[in-house]
């Protein structure tokens, strides 16, 4: 229905390449002479698709988020949405619709006239404009509410209500600014799962931006983690994960162990490298350029670690260590490790999977340190 | 129960210093929430009580005697409300009150409207500065400002001796002054500062994310301020319709300056009774009866507008 509004010639749908439903083109943002907000960003999002904007606060997620709505427009660059270029679109004649961080529910209306605001231009019947309503509000679970006023909604139902105002006008693509940041952390976690089902359900593709990695692992197809107006990296969560290709984004999500290193040469299709405190390993290179003499950084998540508190107990090839900080959570434990030479102390996440010997290793108490053989990975040295 | 307490004490102790009883008092005081509140509201309800309730009590009780040539007679009657209804002249006057004020209130809330808007929506730096400018006319005295329109609009003022310099006019316009027109011009220009400042708040007030959700769901600019912003604004428009359109009905300086006798209103004919006509009791009748049908008028107005702003979404 508003995807008619938008005038877009009919062949142009059928040739689009629906791996570039979105397709954003080296699209800058400048607010004044000094802000860059957004710096030659280049993403493609699949029609469909669940794709997140993750990054720290003030790194340009609104700004691009704005710009696919229609509310900015970029300094450089295109967008084209659905084969359209967006630059001579309106922002009140985009095929986007768009759930507010605030949410913006309009105060003077009803829950039900909030959701039939964005349906006047569809010259709905009466009935047909009631059914519709009460279709969107029993998608959210919130039949019945239809008269209830703005300001008689909980934080979680206002949500809701703006989630519903914007699909109820069947978008061919959903903008989600951090929907879920206002909300406490069950309630989060409750419309992560709900929010994941609906846009599956419905087909639509969503942009949905937050600033918690977590959040984007659980619900995201793809993710692009930006920084600083940049993206820096764009994969599926399993991959952004476990092959972060630089050591921003690895640090950013999840949480990582970084040791200086040099690449010494190579073993089938591995590096060789001297790592400070874990001496010479081999390790899978992610990116960037691994010739000899090469400085790198090496990579390794806590959990891919394991801790021993003695020799014997610990794999060959352990280092020894001292325990420089234990915190026992219950069902593992984190321990910082003091290796020699190692100027920051490195963390091993262990699962306390034995009642009697594990979970008990204090401060001071010398360890053995050994990893998974795919565990570390390469990165360039910054 | 406080109550109770103190009888107890009364009764158990005897010899009371000045001092217990200053304990017993602050501990009444502190226990009792209503002690406390008649007290903190005690000089407010004294202010209250003698600049407005015994004066409007004083003109209601003279309202219902009657002037008897020399003396005023206290028998209680509703002679002079009979006499208000009866002779036409006074109800011509009151509609042609109401007229005006309606008018001068209309003209002033379509003036400020745009002016109140482009403060709070198009000016982004030093909008304290841009209010102060807007109402800087507004700080000389209301009798100056009457007095240049005076100037402006008369026989040989401003505009007719501008005109005929031109050589647009041969002999100066009459109908600019001394008419209904003369005195809702006046009247909407001195009251234009009431009014920009409570629509500016209101507008000011909106949250800027509810406008682009309104655009987000598809209205155009006008279509998103006739169903969002001004809606959001009406809180402002009705307070500064009350503001201006009471004191307009009982205002008689400007309908005196600039009125003539066709621009006459009902504060200049309640004046006429306290002063030269030498009815008190009429005129208090006339007070009476024009501020019952304001307060109504207003009643309505602000349920109405209430109601129309529902519809519009
Ligand atoms: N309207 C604006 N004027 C000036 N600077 C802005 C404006 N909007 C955003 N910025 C700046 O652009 C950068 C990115 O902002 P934003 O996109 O809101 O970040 P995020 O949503 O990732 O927290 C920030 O440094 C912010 O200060
Ligand atoms: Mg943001």
């Amino acid at each position: 229905m508003s995807t008619q509004a938008t005038g877009m010639p009919s062949g142009a749908a059928a040739a689009t390449d629906p791996s570039r439903f979105i397709d954003i083109q080296q699209v800058t943002k400048r607010f004044g002479a000094s802000v860059v907000a957004v710096d030659a960003v280049s993403l493609q999002i699949a029609r469909g698709e669940f794709f997140s904007l993750l990054g720290a606060s003030g790194c340009g997620k609104t700004t691009l988020l704005r710009m696919l709505a229609g509310f900015e427009a970029p300094s450089e660059g295109e967008i084209l949405i659905d084969g359209q270029p967006m630059a001579a679109v309106a922002a009140h004649r985009r095929p986007t619709n768009m759930v507010f961080q605030s949410y913006a529910i309009f105060p003077h209306l009803n829950v039900g006239q909030n959701i039939a605001y964005g349906l006047r231009k569809e010259k709905l019947s009466k009935a047909d404009l009631r059914r519709r309503v009460d279709e969107a509000l029993e998608m959210i679970k919130l039949s019945g509410y239809a008269s209830r006023g703005a300001d008689q909604l909980s934080g979680g139902q206002r949500q809701r209500v703006a989630l519903a105002r914007a699909l109820v006008r069947r978008p061919k693509v959903l903008l989600l600014d951090e929907p879920l940041g206002a909300l406490d952390k069950k309630l989060r976690e409750e419309m992560q799962i709900e929010l994941r089902q609906l846009q599956e359900q419905l087909g639509i593709t969503f942009v949905f931006v937050t600033h918690d990695q977590e959040e984007a692992l659980t619900m995201s197809d793809r993710i692009a983690v930006m920084s600083a107006g940049h993206v820096l990296q764009v994969d599926d969560p399993h991959t952004l994960y476990e092959r972060p290709t630089c050591a921003e984004v690895a640090a950013f999500i999840g949480s990582m162990n970084f040791l200086k290193g040099r690449v010494r040469g190579r073993e089938n299709g591995q590096a060789v490298v001297e790592a400070e405190g874990l001496g010479t390993i081999t390790a899978e290179a992610v990116a960037g350029d691994l010739a000899e003499g090469a400085a790198v950084l090496l990579a390794i998540r806590p959990e891919k670690m394991a801790i021993a508190d003695t020799a014997e107990r610990a794999p060959a090839g352990a280092v020894e260590g001292r325990i420089a900080a234990a915190n026992y959570l219950g069902d593992r434990s984190h321990y910082y490790v003091n290796l020699p030479g190692v100027e920051k102390p490195v963390a091993v996440a262990a699962q306390n999977v034995d009642r009697e010997t594990e979970g008990w290793l204090q401060s001071g108490a010398p360890v053995w340190l050994s990893w998974q053989a795919k565990g570390p990975i390469l990165l360039p040295a910054e | 129960m406080s109550g109770g307490a103190l009888a107890g004490d009364t009764a158990g102790a005897s010899a009371q210093t000045a001092d217990g009883w200053r304990s017993r008092w602050g501990r009444l005081y502190l226990q009792s929430e209503g002690i406390r509140g008649w007290c903190l509201s005690a000089p407010a309800l004294f202010v209250v009580i003698a600049a407005l309730a015994v004066p409007i009590g004083l003109l209601v009780l003279f309202s219902f005697w009657t002037q008897d040539y020399v003396d005023i007679d206290t028998t209680l009657t509703l002679n002079n409300y009979q006499t208000i209804a009866d002779r036409t002249i006074y109800l011509t006057v009151f509609a042609r009150s109401v007229g005006i004020s309606g008018l001068v209130t209309l003209l002033t809330v379509l003036l400020a409207y745009p002016l109140a808007y482009y403060v709070a929506f198009d000016v982004t730096r030093h909008k304290m500065v841009w209010l102060v400018l807007i109402t800087l006319p507004f700080w000389t005295s209301y009798l100056l400002r009457v007095f240049a329109w005076k100037i402006i609009l008369g026989y040989d003022g401003v505009i007719n001796s501008g005109l005929a310099w031109l050589g647009v006019i041969d002999e100066p316009l009459s109908f600019l002054l001394y008419n209904p027109f003369a005195v809702i011009l006046t009247l909407a220009h001195a009251w234009a500062a009431f009014a920009i400042l409570p629509i500016y708040v209101s507008l000011e007030k909106i949250d800027r994310s509810l406008l682009e959700a309104a655009t987000d769901l598809g209205d155009g600019p006008l279509r998103r301020f006739w169903r969002v912003t001004f809606p959001l604004s009406m809180p402002g428009v009705i307070a500064a319709a009350i503001v201006i359109f009471i004191p307009t009905v009982g205002d008689y300086v400007t309908p005196t300056l600039v009125g003539g006798p066709s621009g006459l209103m009902i504060a200049n004919l309640i004046q006429t009774q306290f002063s030269k006509a030498n009815d008190w009791p009429l005129g208090a009748a006339l007070s009476i009866a024009s501020m019952v049908t304001v307060t109504l008028i207003a009643c309505l107005f602000v349920w109405f507008s209430k109601r129309a702003t529902e519809k519009i979404a």
